[in-house]
């Protein structure tokens, strides 16, 4: 396989101003030409000038992914994209919520997984436990995966630039 | 209602209708192509009770927006279009689509149920802006009465500005009848949405440096450099003829170098000339401009032109190495590019030696004298061919334009009609859709009344959208249309006679109408040829009509269209007329899927 035809994920970071169905138009692109999405997470980021940022996580080819970003670029309420995997170094950063139950010795073994992980004990009961846990996506598949739990919500990957570079619209 | 005092300049508050019509004035809107209903009469009431914009009624949403593309591609204007909610809606996915692939600029109104029953499954509701938002450049529903003006204003400037495309503005009822402010287009801060249209002067250079040395170079131009203008047109030739290069177009591209121009090789593609597709397999350098390298021009992608540099001028960066991956990416609008390169080979010109393309051009002459489109018209069946020959030379010396339809009339028309200016062409290239031609003729020729206007269509297409002969006839458009009718549907026949072992499969045009008698129907003039002696006296009788016309022009059933590349094929494997080529071997199975 050549180096151009390699699938690699890569986390996208898009400004857009928060109007109705700008997030359909967004993940319209990925669905209508067969693109992954691996995870999405948007908010207002700007009340002022009403703006808001989506992060993307995709996985692709070299040239899927520029073209994703052309794709991205042209569409009207888009100010700004920035590939934070070429542009990097990057921090991503993702919260998950993740439910324990089960008897005491499993809850005390969760407890400690989670002192050694640094997750936050955020409910508990006698036969259940809430963490939350921030971390990168793999920190995250890692404590998910020692403590066994019983339900999950995860946030989605938000991210930013490392250093005193930012991300901000071109747009008077 | 309160009895308010007379308003001043100021004060005045328009109904939400009102500032819609005034906006669309105030954005210079001649023509608007229309269906009324419910959820649109107060605009409609707006529209009765004024004078400077003209509403043409069609007959199917559909035709509207093909009217409008017509309009909008024969003049460069923004094409206008005017309908009701839900069925009204929903009847212009496939114009509003044709228009996205095809890059024709549009605005579409779609009246909206009351704000407040949106989403209550109202009678006549539909999910305007959730349905047409992959089929549009953009959409708008407008929830707000103050954000009426600034939203069709900036619907204009989102549709013509950068790759141009269909917008659609979803209007409530309420909305249309709410007070609503106005403001003028210059109080619109132009929304942050600016295309980039100056190319990088560097890549220029360096395209400019390869063309210098290039040994077989060719240019390979689209239909973006007639969005792009006339201007852009006029530079295209200076360049090309300044260079010496062979040109090649698009579909969509016929028309922005001139046709009898010794340097112009034909159209390329799956139908394009034997030299054109050969030329591009072969050369070294190619300048894609404006041109998006679509699968039915490049063929197989792996056998795309193997051995050239490639540059590739385009205002979409999305457009871009999205299929073939190219050495010198150009984003700009192809106007500027054009001077900027024009002004770079000039630069160049004195140190650059024309006979370097002596052998290049000896080559493309050989390619030329396969004479790839020759057809042999005996006996008194009309071929298809020579029916389009006739055309084109009966309306040579007159102001024409010619639409069509989509199948092998289609492609007789883009390899024997001559065309010598941009704008003249418009026949639907990226979506292929049957029943564009007649009602984009309608469209042409409203926005050029004194011209000739052909619509060249087969009698499966005609069908699709025969019902606007009602609205050429109450707006007195003598608009002619040539359906080449061969009793089927010629292009699927090819396909099934070449690919699936000559199994008509619902192909035959059964039960078609005496399509005289259809234009005596409505009051238009019908004629027929059926015989080699009969074309010339019909075509002259049809051009010399002043309303509309419908021809039947029955011309030999199982021709097919030559050359072809077939799917999955290079440009080098490509298929001359029969005779020369024996029973079609099975394509390859990666090729029996494409379409
Ligand atoms: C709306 C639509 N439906 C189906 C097709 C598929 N199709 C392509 S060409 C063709 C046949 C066209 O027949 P006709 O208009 O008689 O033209 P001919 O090929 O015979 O010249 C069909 C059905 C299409 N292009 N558009
Ligand atoms: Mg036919």
């Amino acid at each position: 396989m050549k180096a151009s035809e390699e699938e690699r994920r890569h986390t996208i970071v898009v400004l857009v101003d928060n109007e109705p169905g700008v997030l359909a138009r967004v993940i319209g692109l990925f669905s209508g030409r067969g693109y992954n999405i691996d995870s999405l997470t948007v908010a207002e980021i700007d009340k002022v000038r009403g703006l808001s940022r989506i992060n993307i996580v995709t996985t692709g080819t070299p040239y899927v992914i520029e073209q994703i970003k052309a794709l991205l670029a042209k569409l009207v309420p888009v100010h700004k994209v920035q590939d934070l995997t070429v542009e990097g170094p990057a921090v991503e950063r993702e919260l998950a919520l993740v439910k324990v139950t089960g008897d005491r010795e499993r809850l005390v073994q969760a407890l400690r997984i989670a002192d050694f992980m640094h997750a936050r004990l955020v409910d508990s009961r006698p036969d259940s436990l809430i963490f939350e846990a921030t971390g990168t996506s793999d920190e995250l598949d890692a404590f998910i995966s020692l403590v066994e739990p019983i339900e999950v919500s995860r946030a989605g990957v938000v991210a930013i630039a490392r250093g005193p570079k930012v991300l901000t619209s071109d747009r008077a | 209602m309160s009895t308010s005092p007379a308003p001043t300049a100021d004060t005045a508050q328009l109904t939400g209708a009102q500032v819609i019509v005034k906006a669309l004035q105030e954005q210079g809107v001649e023509l608007i192509f229309g269906y009324p209903g419910g959820a649109v009469l107060p605009l409609y009431d707006a529209l009765f009770q004024q004078d400077k914009i003209r509403h043409i009624l069609v007959r199917h949403e559909q035709a509207a927006v093909h009217a409008a593309e017509g309009y909008a591609r024969s003049t460069g204007k923004v094409g206008v279009v005017l309908v009701t909610s839900g069925p009204g809606a929903t009847n212009t996915v496939t114009g509003l689509t044709d228009a996205l692939m095809d890059s024709v600029p549009i605005v579409c109104l779609t009246g909206q149920v009351p704000t407040h029953m949106i989403g209550n499954d109202a009678f006549q509701e539909a999910d305007t802006v959730g349905i047409t938002r992959p089929c549009t450049k953009h959409n708008y529903l407008v929830k707000r009465a103050e954000d009426l003006a600034r939203i069709i204003h900036e619907a204009f400037y989102v549709a013509r500005s950068g790759r141009p495309g269909p917008v659609v503005v979803d209007l409530p009822k309420n909305i249309q009848m709410a007070k609503a402010p106005y403001v003028g287009p210059s109080a619109v801060p132009p929304r942050g949405y600016h295309p980039r249209r100056e190319p990088d002067p560097a890549r220029v250079e360096e395209a400019i440096e390869l063309l210098a040395r290039a040994q077989r170079p060719i240019f390979y131009v689209g239909g973006g450099v007639i969005n792009a203008g006339p201007a852009a047109c006029v530079l295209l030739t200076e360049l090309v003829r300044a260079t010496g290069a062979p040109i090649t177009l698009t579909l969509m591209g016929l028309g922005a170098y001139p046709a009898s121009d010794p340097q112009f090789i034909g159209m390329l593609g799956m139908h394009g000339t034997y030299e054109a597709n050969m030329a591009m397999y072969e050369c070294d350098l190619m300048l894609a401009i404006g041109a998006r390298f679509d699968d039915r021009v490049t063929g197989r992608l792996d056998g795309f032109s193997p051995r050239s540099k490639k540059v590739h001028v385009d205002i979409d960066p999305s457009s871009i190495n999205k299929n073939v991956v190219v050495d010198v990416p150009i984003v700009g609008d192809a106007e500027l590019t054009l001077v900027a390169m024009l002004d770079a080979w000039r630069r160049r010109a004195n140190q650059v030696s024309r006979e370097r393309l002596e052998p290049w051009w000896r080559q493309i002459k050989a390619w030329q004298e396969v004479d790839s489109l020759r057809f042999r018209q005996n006996g008194q069946a009309i071929k298809p061919q020579t029916a389009i020959k006739r055309l084109w030379e009966a309306t040579r010396d007159r102001d024409v334009y010619v639409t069509t339809d989509v199948g092998q009339h289609q492609m007789w028309a883009a390899q024997h009609f001559k065309f010598d200016k941009p704008m003249r062409w418009l026949t639907s290239g990226g979506l292929g859709t049957m029943g564009y031609g007649f009602p984009a003729a309608i469209g042409v020729q409203l926005a050029h009344p004194k011209a000739t206007v052909l619509c060249i269509s087969g009698d499966a297409s005609f069908v699709m959208n025969m019902q606007e002969m009602s609205t050429a006839m109450q707006y007195r458009l003598p608009v002619k249309t040539f359906i080449l009718n061969n009793s089927y549907m010629g292009m699927v026949r090819q396909w099934q006679d070449f690919f699936h072992g000559s199994r008509h499969a619902e192909s035959y045009m059964d039960a078609l109408p005496d399509f005289v008698k259809l234009a005596e129907a409505f009051g238009a003039v019908g004629l027929r040829a059926s015989t080699i002696d009969e074309l010339d006296p019909v075509i002259e009788a049809a051009l010399k009509a002043d309303k509309p016309v419908l021809v039947d022009v029955v011309v030999e059933r199982m021709e097919n269209v030559y050359p072809m590349i077939p799917g999955g094929a290079a440009h080098n494997e490509i298929k001359l007329s029969p005779e020369d080529d024996g029973p079609h071997e099975a394509i390859s199975e990666e090729g029996m899927v494409l379409v």
